[in-house]
């Protein structure tokens, strides 16, 4: 009887490799090549050009940035060197952020769960859907014009700034802020319908078999798992407020400084017109009437970091929103 | 001829055989009173029946398996059970269902499904904290909103009765999604049986398990069988075996035959039930 040959266990010292050989570029047809030169060629031509923006923004606006500016409120002065910083309409900015994304947040959510767990009758869901995709796709000078109508109306007279003749001209940041509100609804919608639809079914029907009714669910359940999703829509809305101008130019009046409306602190404040760092930099651009261009660069590099703090901000929101539990759950179920 | 001394109601074309005495005396010193009882339920998804007149009784203290091949029908006739089959806009059903006597229709749906609760094939806990997903299902409850003080004992000895306790009882806190997979569905099963209901339905409970917590599952299983009414869906025959006093063999629709587990697996009366069981197809 033959003596079996003893079984040596495989080796296992070297790590297994993690990928094969892969089929070299060169190889491939020349329809494949060229779709994929075209491909990577605008990637990275995408890549250049917003590179391009940010360098020549950073390297005008840093030279021409002053932290004084910041805190200065602007003045009227021919020479640069006078007329002030960009204070109000840095304050501007952030109001009419905090406005439009306070008004637009509710109605998108509530919008977004009437849609996606009600939406009946169909028809009227479909109109709401419809409706929002417009308003997505509507430009903000169509906002601006029309809103300047509707607060030039007597019956919004109390929301706006008045003539000492008692003229109604419509601009106000609570004007403005209604209209820029409508810029952020279809961002805060879209990721709150798109976060809803994502959510299982299993979430919803394990709830309701527990003796919930549909609205607890929504508020228990389906609202603290969508709050990534809102957040996310509210922020890029955010960014969508800040970087309007003709919604400022209309509806804010573009003034040099921030000018309250009667003696009610916050509420006088709202009633009056103003300006933003957009506003700003097309007045001091060689175009505007200020025709201060270092103001401009410094005002629009201010402007580009609030803009990638927000985009900051949503990718962490987002990165959050899948490490933590909300995320978490939907990808697991 | 009572609901007790049948093993299946069915139509007299349909009747099986005279209905086995070992099931009853197997069933019988162990069981309750009658809980729940079916009557000719049939469901249908667009008209087209998915369940034909099925009818059966579920007592206190027994745990009743359905099993069958995929698509015969026991989901949706588990579903049923707590009205959940409502929720799908084109499923529509005949027939009556009563809990201790009352047409399940004539409750209000939100009652019911507390005092006939669900657990779920995958392990579904809520995105919030061990606490809040067993106190999820007692805070409703009351108009007013309870405060965690007072709900700690109730949390407490669900997660005792779930036999999770023990494993997170540092932290009620942590998020339950942190849990492992048959840590969630004990959790699920805490949340479950917060509410003292009467029946529980386990729609495949184990099947995204691994062969620890599934064991782990069944023993809960056959703790809580003394407490209250288990119904569960399984695909797997040897867990129906271990953990059920009766099974129910469903194919395409039809309650084709139902018996105590001994019987049904060692002494099927019908040629589909022996045929499943030996593997024929499934």
């Amino acid at each position: 009887m033959a003596h079996a040959e003893p079984v040596t266990p495989p080796q296992l010292s070297a790590p297994p490799r993690r990928s094969g050989r892969r089929s070299s570029v060169r190889s491939w047809r020349r329809s494949d090549q060229l779709i994929w030169l075209l491909a990577w060629l605008a990637g990275t031509g995408l890549c250049v050009a917003v590179a391009a923006i940010v360098t020549f923004l950073a390297a005008k606006g840093i030279s021409d940035l002053n932290p004084t500016l910041l805190v200065t409120r602007p003045s009227v002065s021919l020479d640069q060197s006078h007329s002030g910083g960009f204070l109000d309409p840095l304050i501007g900015t952030l109001t009419m952020a905090v406005i439009g994304t306070l008004i637009a947040t509710p109605i998108a959510v509530l919008s977004a769960f009437w849609v996606v767990e009600y939406g009946r009758p169909r028809w009227l869901a479909g109109i709401v859907e419809t409706s929002i995709e417009m308003v997505a796709g509507t430009p903000d000078i169509v906002f601006a014009i029309f809103g300047l109508a509707l607060f030039q109306l007597g019956f919004f007279a109390p929301l706006s700034f008045r003539a000492s003749g008692g003229g109604v001209y419509g601009r106000s940041f609570i004007a403005a802020g209604i209209m820029m509100s409508l810029l952020a609804l279809p961002l805060t919608y879209t990721a709150t319908r798109n976060g809803l639809r994502a959510t299982p079914r299993q979430l919803r029907e394990a709830s309701v078999a527990l003796g919930k009714t549909r609205i607890a669910t929504i508020r228990r359940v389906l609202l603290p798992n969508v709050r990534s999703d809102i957040a996310t829509g509210a922020t890029l809305g955010m960014g969508r407020i800040i970087g309007s101008t003709a919604i400022v130019v209309l509806l804010l009046g573009a003034t040099l400084q921030n000018n309250s409306q009667g003696n009610v602190p916050l509420l006088g404040f709202l009633r009056g017109t103003g300006s933003t760092l957009t506003s700003y930099i097309f007045e001091n651009s060689p175009s505007g009437e200020g025709n201060a261009p270092q103001k401009a660069y410094a005002a629009a590099f201010v402007l580009l970091l609030l803009v990638l703090a927000l985009n900051g901000l949503v990718a962490r929101i987002s990165r959050v929103g899948a490490a933590g539990a909300v995320n978490a759950g939907r990808l697991s179920l | 001829m009572s609901i007790n001394q049948l093993t299946i109601d069915r139509p007299a074309e349909q009747m099986a055989p005279p209905a086995t005495s070992t099931a009853l005396r197997a069933i019988g010193p162990q069981t309750g009173p009658e809980r729940m009882r079916l009557r000719d339920i049939s469901v249908f998804y667009d008209g087209v029946p998915a369940v034909r007149q099925a009818s059966l009784s579920i007592h206190q203290g027994e745990v009743l398996a359905l099993i069958g091949p995929s698509g015969c029908g026991k989901t949706t006739l588990l579903r049923t059970l707590n009205r959940l089959t409502e929720l799908t806009p084109n499923a529509s059903h005949s027939g009556q269902i009563t809990l201790d006597g009352d047409d399940i229709h004539e409750l209000d749906d939100t009652r019911l499904r507390t005092r006939v609760s669900m657990v779920f094939q995958q392990p579904n806990p809520f995105p919030m904290s061990v606490f809040d997903n067993v106190a999820f299902a007692l805070r409703e409850q009351a108009r007013r909103r309870p405060r965690r003080r007072e709900l700690e004992p109730l949390v407490t000895h669900a997660l005792q009765r779930a036999g999770l306790y023990e494993e997170v009882r540092d932290n009620l806190d942590r998020p339950a999604l942190r849990l492992s997979g048959g840590q969630q569905q004990r959790l699920c099963i805490a949340r479950a049986i917060a509410t003292d209901p009467e029946i529980l339905l386990m729609d495949e409970p184990c099947s995204a398990l691994d062969p620890r917590s599934t064991a782990v599952i069944e023993q809960l299983i056959l703790q809580l069988r003394s407490e209250l009414a288990i119904v569960i869906v399984t695909h797997n025959l040897q867990q129906a075996r271990r953990v059920a006093d009766r099974v129910a063999f469903m194919y395409l629709g039809d309650l084709v035959e139902l018996g105590t587990a001994d019987q049904l697996f060692e002494a099927p009366r019908e040629e589909r039930t022996r045929e499943y069981i030996a593997g024929a197809f499934g």
